[in-house]
């Protein structure tokens, strides 16, 4: 699929869903609400995957984005489902502003694995904070649409609709952003750094900036989540939960900003059926696809659609 | 002719090695020098100060009266001295036409015309061109066209060193640092190539300084040539005075024998 025909088909998929959605089964909305929350979190790592920077500690922005959110209903009562993403938003966002000064200097594992322990530091930090409901968590109060709580056979409906619009929005903004000279440096920043900074840019200042952007996507997933599941917990930070991220973001692939929306609803749909099949190896039958994507399909799941257009 | 650049007192040393003593070089606008040496003389470094690569340990480098000593490499190729390298420097996975949108791209981010918001296609400044048109005009002039759309890792040598240096141009450099431009280039091709990269950077008026081995090459393109020995400018003239300098005769004219040599016992700056 060409880059230009993405704004379209984004498009045409957010029709599908607002069209379907009514109805559909109850419980698939739900997976696809999460589905887009967790593809949201996978747009921001394929941003930074772009430029050659695995974050094996995205986790952090999510469960910042989904605490600042429930902390918001817990100690202000707010519940609309805007107000909240928008908080963990710019949350999210916030601390990358500050975190990234650090992270921007380094490429490589020393990225990944110092991106790993700050997730893991907000983990110890909450898991710690009774007034959070240290390793419990807490609930998160059911959302609302401008002052309006939707009725209960509407409720998950109306939460993937928003979800839908939101995730069409940052996926649009991205699509636009990896057209500008700034988001069209990341393969140039993978590729050859001196020449970046031989051409007159700052590699430094295009990665911190994409940190902030893949930490806004982050935290805005991570709010989706918490009012769609209505609980949150520690394990948010935790690293499993950074690696499921880099898990989706293997199986989607970097080709499109559809892809990890992609990617994330057929992790979900394989992690259901699997849990299904057998509920204590699961696991086995991730890490087997994994696998099988991994050899036959090393640029992801995207290829897929490239190969058939090739062809 | 007033100086573009202006090199004083210039001196770096890497422990024990001096790879730079008290350069001294002013250098006119519009004009070609050439730079030679045996391996280790220290042009590279001397390229590597102007470009903000290395600091000097003492000494100060001016650029049209602006004092550049401080600057970091991006600043300094912002303010018009660009540099090809002696490996050349692409991106790898992108294609020769990719490689130089991704320069022209930069370009127009400096000069604050392709942010988020901006629409239709702006002009390359110093092109006013789009700039599609500007990276097809610069691959044709350096003779590119036809690995446009070839990966820079799968290019053959000698394009490569073409392609860094059309990269260098996509911003319009009043100077331009050409390391060993001709390097890995059969002999019979190093006066054809030699003679289309000065002819295409020449035709923006860009001062050029490279660094060359062979003395045939330097004798027909510069006008100055600056003979390095040892950290020192040994010799600093037209090439008929320069090249037959009795010290220049002597450390980097004198023979391959003592190259060899040279090369095989000095660390290379």
């Amino acid at each position: 699929m060409s880059a230009g025909r993405a704004p379209f088909t984004l498009a045409l998929i957010l029709v599908v869903i607002l069209a379907a959605g009514p109805f559909a089964p109850q419980w698939t909305l739900f997976l696809l609400t999460i589905a887009l929350a967790k593809g949201l979190v996978v747009l921001g790592l394929m941003l930074l995957l772009r430029c050659g920077l695995v974050s094996f500690g995205q986790a952090l922005y999510y469960c910042i984005g989904a605490y600042a959110a429930g902390m918001l209903g817990r100690y202000f009562g707010m519940s609309d489902l805007f107000t909240l993403m928008l908080a963990g938003m710019a949350a999210a966002a916030l601390a990358a502003l500050v975190l990234g000064y650090l992270l921007a200097r380094y490429r490589g594992i020393f990225f990944g694995l110092l991106s790993l322990a700050l997730s893991m530091i907000l983990y110890g930090l909450l898991v710690k904070t009774e007034a959070l409901g240290s390793s419990d968590g807490f609930h998160v109060l059911p959302s609302t649409l401008f002052g309006v709580r939707p009725a209960d056979a509407w409720v998950r409906y109306a939460v993937l609709a928003v979800a839908a619009l939101v995730a069409f929005v940052a996926a649009l903004a991205v699509h636009r952003y990896l057209d500008t000279p700034l988001g069209k440096l990341a393969p140039a920043i993978k590729d050859n750094e001196i020449r970046v900074e031989y051409m007159g840019a700052s590699a430094r200042y295009a990665i911190h900036v994409k940190y902030v952007i893949a930490a806004a996507l982050a935290g805005l997933g991570g709010a989706l989540a918490a009012t769609t599941v209505g609980h949150i917990d520690p394990e948010m930070a935790y690293w499993t939960t950074s690696g499921e991220f880099i898990f989706i973001t293997i199986l989607a692939g970097t080709g499109s900003v559809i892809a990890p929306f992609l990617g994330a609803l057929i992790f979900g749909i394989i992690q259901t059926v699997a849990f299904g099949l057998s509920p204590n190896t699961w696991q086995m039958v991730l890490g087997a696809s994994l696998l099988v994507v991994i050899v036959f399909l090393p640029l992801g799941l995207w290829s897929l659609f490239r190969r058939r257009k090739a062809a | 002719m007033a100086a573009i650049l202006d090199a004083q007192g210039l001196h770096k040393s890497f422990g024990a090695v001096t790879a730079a003593s008290d350069i001294n070089v002013a250098i006119e606008r519009d004009s070609v020098l050439g730079l030679i040496g045996t391996n280790g003389a220290g042009k590279t470094t001397f390229l590597n100060m102007i470009t903000g690569y290395l600091k000097p340990d003492r000494g100060r480098i001016h650029y049209e009266g602006r004092d550049i000593t401080a600057l970091a490499p991006r600043d300094i190729t912002r303010i018009g001295i660009g540099r090809s390298f002696q490996i050349p420097q692409l991106y790898a996975s992108l294609s020769a036409f990719e490689n130089m949108m991704v320069g022209i791209g930069v370009v127009l981010w400096n000069a604050g015309r392709g942010g988020y918001f901006s629409r239709g296609r702006p002009l390359v400044p110093g092109y006013d061109l789009p700039a599609e048109e500007v990276a097809e005009r610069l691959l044709e002039r350096f003779g590119l066209a036809e690995y446009r759309d070839r990966n820079a890792q799968v290019l053959p040598g000698g394009v490569r060193k073409l392609l860094d240096i059309a990269l260098t141009m996509v911003a319009k450099p009043k100077i331009l640092l050409l390391d060993e431009p001709t390097s890995g280039v059969s002999a019979e091709e190093k006066f054809a190539i030699m003679e289309m990269i000065v002819k295409a950077v020449r035709a923006e008026g860009t001062t050029v300084l490279f660094v060359e081995h062979d003395m045939e090459v330097v004798s027909r393109f510069a006008g100055r040539v600056l003979a390095f020995y040892d950290g020192r400018i040994i010799a600093d003239g037209p090439p008929a005075q320069a090249l037959n300098d009795p010290e220049v005769k002597r450390f980097v004219v004198g023979g391959a024998l003592q190259r060899l040599d040279e090369a095989q016992s000095r660390p290379r700056a």
